[in-house]
């Protein structure tokens, strides 16, 4: 099932003008992502701490999408540090673990752990449409607004397709091993269901015939920009700004 | 029968899927103002393409669809006949495609030229009408089956068409939604066509029945027959009360 756990919310932030949301973690998601001192990530992460406790989420879903995602930076560490050209601090057997190896893979996991935090507050406390109203305000082309709409509306549906065949498969005996047979089934699966998926899209596209489609999408929000919006764009943009000096205005 | 209360009139229509030989030959359908028809026919005997035809979703080989009283031919024509005609897909899933129940609602009388708030509040009296009061910020995929139905026919009845065509409304739906469904038909002062296969539901929700063989339409009997037959005899001995009706008639 498809559950959208930080969108539901009555925080500051939820109540925010959601085009106004996209920008300025659009905008801060580039600072951080540019900066390189140590100083200006440990901030931002701090930061982007402080924003998800505003959204006042539930803590153990959001320690599984940010565990989630340190699961991959993990796998960094295993390999950065090892192959990064530099200062060996150390060897393991043949290997050396570079200073600079070590410090990029700091740089990375403090950067992405920032940048998914600010999004967890900034964009996942929007529901989907929203979000693809406040993109359509925004001026994104309609095309890309309606592959980001249809695809979260029916990737579901194509999932259950897939198991439905899965299932179908295996209650006739399928047994996936690494055989011609099994590669040869799930080349079949595969090309079933964008069989379907082909089929579906036409049937959808006539059910937007029948209900007086004509090419374009209309939308029913109508958003407002509050003084709370321009409070937060206050402290949105001292942030963003605060870390750009510390980053790339030399202090002397 | 003035031509005035016809609403869809299909004359002399034959129709083929690239090639293959006719599905539709010959046909001759009318649905009058008022009329509450049920199609019955078998997997593939062109129901779906027939309806099909009407909305403008297909084109025909040959013959001519006339909807209230004027023929139909270019595509503008069809993008009348879908603001007056609502139509009901077989599949919940192929016509609920927004994210919440309330823009999928909302999406057929935005794209008649309707405000964002005149749509709103259709569509909240829509959700009301169905007793579905609640559902607006529902997430459309997240809903059940039977829920799924329902919507979907609001989806239709939100833009006040003239006539309404189902294609097998009931397909996999438990009890409670099917009496749901065969109420609010009930209480609909429009006329429709229902395509299914499931004679109790057409009984109670149709007047006069018509089938479909041989790419044509023939009609079959009053509903009420039907109705006695399918308490009479099981439901596998269609094939015998199909008999019997065209004997009578």
């Amino acid at each position: 099932m498809l559950q959208e756990p930080f969108s539901t919310g009555n925080s500051q932030i939820h109540r925010l003008d959601p085009r106004f949301k996209v920008v300025s973690a659009t905008v801060y998601a580039f600072v951080v992502a540019l900066s390189n001192n140590f100083p200006v990530l440990i901030a931002a992460l701090i930061f982007s701490f402080a924003l998800v406790g505003v959204c006042r989420l539930d803590f153990l879903e959001v320690a599984k999408r940010v565990a989630l995602v340190n699961g991959f930076i993990v796998f960094l560490w295993f390999v950065v540090p090892l192959t990064y050209e530099g200062q060996p601090i150390f060897y393991l057997g043949p290997f050396g673990v570079s200073r600079e190896g070590v410090l990029v893979s700091a740089r990375i996991t403090l950067k992405s752990n920032a940048i998914l935090l600010a999004f967890i507050a900034l964009i996942a406390s929007n529901t989907v449409a929203t979000l693809g109203n406040a993109l359509g305000r925004l001026k994104v082309p309609e095309k890309i607004i309606y592959l980001l709409l249809l695809n979260y509306r029916y990737i579901f549906v194509m999932e259950e397709e897939y198991r439905r065949l899965l299932r179908s498969a295996s209650i006739r005996g399928f047994r996936p091993g690494s055989n011609l047979h099994t590669y040869k089934t799930y080349a079949y699966l595969i090309g079933i269901l964008f069989v379907r998926a082909s089929d579906r899209a036409e049937r959808v596209y006539k059910a937007m015939l029948c209900r007086g489609f004509s090419g374009r999408f209309y939308s029913l929000h109508e958003f407002s920009f509050s003084q709370l919006d321009l409070i937060w764009l206050i402290v949105m943009t001292i942030a963003i700004i605060g870390l750009g000096i510390l980053e790339w205005v030399q202090i002397t | 029968m003035g031509a005035n209360n016809v609403i869809i009139r299909l004359e002399n229509i034959a129709f083929s899927y690239a090639g293959d030989k006719l599905v539709l030959d010959d046909l001759c359908f009318t649905l009058e103002e008022g009329a509450k028809l049920g199609l019955i026919g078998h997997n593939g005997s062109g129901k779906t393409t027939m309806l099909h035809l009407i909305m403008g979703l297909l084109k025909p080989s040959s013959g001519t669809i006339r909807a209230f009283g004027k023929p139909i031919e270019t595509k503008k024509d069809f993008l009348d006949v879908r603001r007056k005609i609502g139509f009901l897909f077989q599949d919940a899933d192929d016509q609920l495609f927004c994210p919440t129940v309330l823009e999928d609602i909302a999406f057929g009388p935005l794209n008649l030229g309707k405000s964002p708030t005149e749509a709103r509040k259709m569509a909240m009296e829509t959700l009301e009408r169905l007793n579905l009061n609640g559902f607006e910020e529902r997430v459309t995929h997240n809903l059940s089956g039977g829920e799924k139905k329902l919507v979907a026919l609001a989806t239709v009845l939100v833009m006040e068409p003239k006539a309404l065509i189902l294609d097998e409304p009931t397909t996999g739906l438990d009890e409670d939604t099917n009496i749901r469904i065969i109420t609010l038909l009930n209480q609909l002062d429009i006329s429709y066509v229902i395509v299914s296969h499931e004679y109790d539901f057409l009984a109670r929700t149709t007047r006069e029945i018509y089938g479909m063989q041989n790419g044509q339409i023939a009609y079959t009997g009053d509903s009420s027959a039907l109705h006695s037959h399918y308490h009479t005899h099981p439901i596998g001995k269609f094939r015998h009360r199909h008999e019997t009706l065209n004997s009578q008639t």
